[in-house]
């Protein structure tokens, strides 16, 4: 089936693995449209606890050309409803290439047509019209809350205070600082440079009776 | 696609190990004093060398890379062995995105029918006022400003031949600074010090390929200093954080297995292959110095060339190049290429050798320096497939009349009288399709 363990917030959680239906409509010349034709599998992931925010959802393609996403909710009156929350996104742009046939993919939270807050089940609804590959499945399936708050989102205070152009000191009888500092900085580099390339070990360590001896190459 | 090119790295390891065996040479030697004054004195003249190489053979060629190539399969794709819509035509069955025509128009836009082109505009039938002088003051005001990146704009027209070397090293950053020049020095003492077996392998293939064509044989000892220098040289080891390969390994003797004692054979991970030499050869035309040519050519084969003879799925990697190739001819002349398939002739067997070289010594050398103009201005390799199936679109008539893989060769064995930028305008912009 391709989808046992799926790692929420960094912990693994196993799932129970619902119904796996998998009815493979092969590809008919007169398909003629309809949105289900082709290859398609439908997985049902189950959450030990109801996720109170979904912020993530990050997995490795494997040949799926299309993945929909519903989650279950609580509704109103207690029950709990499935809403769709990704309709066909397109992780393979040309579904009888390779292109995204191997893409990590993530989704985000604003990138859902709903709010995935106390979730209980996701569905994920894999469609591959092409006939052309014999398995396709997403892989290593990760599901995150919200992380902390983003530390960009704070700006420290001395930032927003701009400090006020300096005026220029006089600088009577002194060398023309443009000057002296490329200067500077062109012997900077050279030095840069040379002590960047030094190697660390001793010249020589290889040396055996005089030769570099090097014997065969290595295949792993 | 990676463990393609792994088992590929194998085979060429394998090869050259034999060949170290069968020699009984170290692949790697500390030269003595004597040999070291010796060859710094001939440093200029490399090419009056006579080694005896007739022991030595290239560890590949481009035909054993096809042969590769051809092999090529994804375990999850449908390869049966009827013949039906998945599988391919051609010689690749990967199935990789590659463009067609209306979006390589597009990415070409700057090749259209009514945009000036050297190659085309400059001709001695065209009036200098309508084009070229134009193009050539904006060309001198763009290495004015030095500004690469308009530069690389400029150059998808063509470079006039007098700026090209300077736009060139703008594009590609290079400055020839003190400690550029310093760097090269340091390789070269590198050399002298001491002999790779990869050095012979180097000197084979110039002998065999660049001496003996008539464009570059005159830049022979030009080819020695820089491919003996590129092999010392650590720096192209970073080329392969973004490459499908890996740089094959050695210890030193005894102490197989620790890390410590394992070192990047040759020194810059890249085992020459028969051809590899005329990657440089054209530039010799451009640089005169050989520590900017060094430069140049390095920093041309961590951006290109290495695409051309690694396994990956890169839109500008070989494997994607080849594919585009044979879909352009299968789309836009069908019935050529199934007489060609038909007498066993694959298109792919013919433009391989070209592809592999970025057209260097099929070429006149100023329309391949036109061709590479373009590949630098859209940085991209997919030009040198778009030439092959435009070869042979412009030899048709005569391919179609040939009844063996051989005649098929031998019509397009001769690509020297070829214009370049014509063909590919009208493959792009004049065809009905």
């Amino acid at each position: 089936m391709g989808l046992c363990w799926c790692g929420y917030g960094g912990v693994l959680i196993p799932l129970w693995q619902g119904d796996c239906r998998c009815p493979s409509q092969y590809w008919e010349e007169d398909a003629g449209g309809d949105a289900g034709a082709g290859i398609w599998r439908d997985a049902v992931v189950g959450l030990r606890s109801p996720v109170p925010q979904v912020q993530e959802i990050v997995f490795r393609n494997f040949y799926t050309a299309f993945l929909s996403v519903r989650v279950q909710r609580p509704g109103p009156g207690g029950s709990r409803r499935w809403v769709t929350c990704l309709r066909d996104l397109c992780l393979m742009p040309c579904p009888h290439t390779e292109e995204g046939s191997q893409d990590y993919f993530c989704l985000h939270r604003h990138q859902m047509l709903c709010d995935v807050d106390q979730v209980t089940a996701m569905r994920f609804i894999l469609r591959q019209p092409s006939p052309v590959w014999l398995h396709f499945t997403i892989e290593d399936l990760q599901i995150f809350p919200p992380g902390q708050k983003s530390p960009q989102k704070d700006f420290p205070s001395w930032l927003s205070q701009l400090t006020p152009p300096e005026q220029p000191a006089s600088l009577h009888g002194l060398p023309d600082p443009e000057k002296v500092s490329t200067e500077v900085q062109q012997m900077w580099v050279l030095t840069e440079v040379i002590r960047a390339r030094q190697a660390a070990a001793r010249i020589g360590r290889f040396d055996v009776d005089g030769c570099y001896d090097v014997n065969l190459l290595s295949y792993t | 696609m990676r463990k393609a090119q792994g088992s590929w790295e194998k085979r060429i390891l394998k090869s050259l190990n034999s060949m170290c065996t069968e020699l009984n040479i170290p692949l790697a030697q500390k030269r003595p004093a004597n040999e070291q004054k010796e060859l710094l004195n001939k440093w200029n003249e490399m090419g009056t060398d006579e080694p005896d190489l007739s022991l030595f053979r290239p560890v590949y060629a481009p035909k054993d890379f096809l042969e590769v190539l051809m092999n090529l399969r994804n375990p999850n794709y449908e390869n049966g062995e009827q013949p039906s819509f998945r599988n391919h035509l051609g010689l690749i069955q990967v199935p990789l995105k590659v463009k067609d025509i209306p979006e390589l128009k597009e990415d070409f836009s700057e090749l259209g029918l009514n945009i000036g082109q050297l190659g085309i505009d400059d001709s001695a039938q065209v009036p200098p006022e309508f084009f070229e002088n134009e193009h050539v003051r904006v060309g001198q005001k763009v290495l004015a400003e030095q500004d690469s990146a308009a530069a690389q704009q400029y150059v998808r027209q063509g470079c006039p031949t007098a700026l090209r070397a300077d736009l060139w090293a703008l594009i590609l950053n290079i400055s020839n600074q003190p400690e550029d020049i310093l760097y090269y020095e340091q390789l070269k003492s590198n050399v002298i010090q001491h002999n790779l077996l990869v050095d012979s392998l180097i000197y084979k293939d110039v002998k065999l390929t660049a001496s003996n064509d008539d464009y570059y044989f005159v830049f022979e000892d030009y080819l020695y200093q820089v491919l003996l220098c590129f092999s010392r040289d650590t720096s192209v080891l970073e080329h392969f954080t973004y490459s499908s390969a890996t740089p094959p390994k050695s210890y030193i003797q005894g102490k197989l297995g620790m890390e410590e004692y394992a070192v990047f054979y040759p020194p810059n991970g890249v085992i020459p292959f028969h051809g590899f030499s005329m990657y440089v050869a054209p530039l010799c035309f451009l640089y005169h110095e050989p520590s900017k040519l060094y430069q140049i050519f390095r920093e041309m084969y961590v951006r290109f060339f290495f695409r051309l003879h690694s396994i990956s799925s890169h839109p500008s990697g070989i494997v994607s190049l080849c594919l585009l190739f044979e879909t352009l001819l299968q789309t836009h002349l069908p019935q050529l290429f199934y007489h060609l398939r038909e007498i066993g002739a694959q298109p792919l067997r013919i433009s391989f050798k070209w592809m592999v070289r970025a057209f260097s010594g099929y070429l006149a050398t100023d329309q391949l320096l036109l061709l590479w103009d373009r590949i630098l201005g859209y940085n991209s390799l997919e030009i040198l497939a778009v030439l092959a199936a435009a070869v042979f679109a412009f030899r048709a008539v005569n391919l179609m009349e040939v009844t063996s893989l051989a005649a098929a060769e031998a019509v397009l064995a001769d690509l020297s009288t070829l214009k370049v930028m014509p063909l590919l305008q009208i493959f792009l912009f004049a065809t009905v399709t």
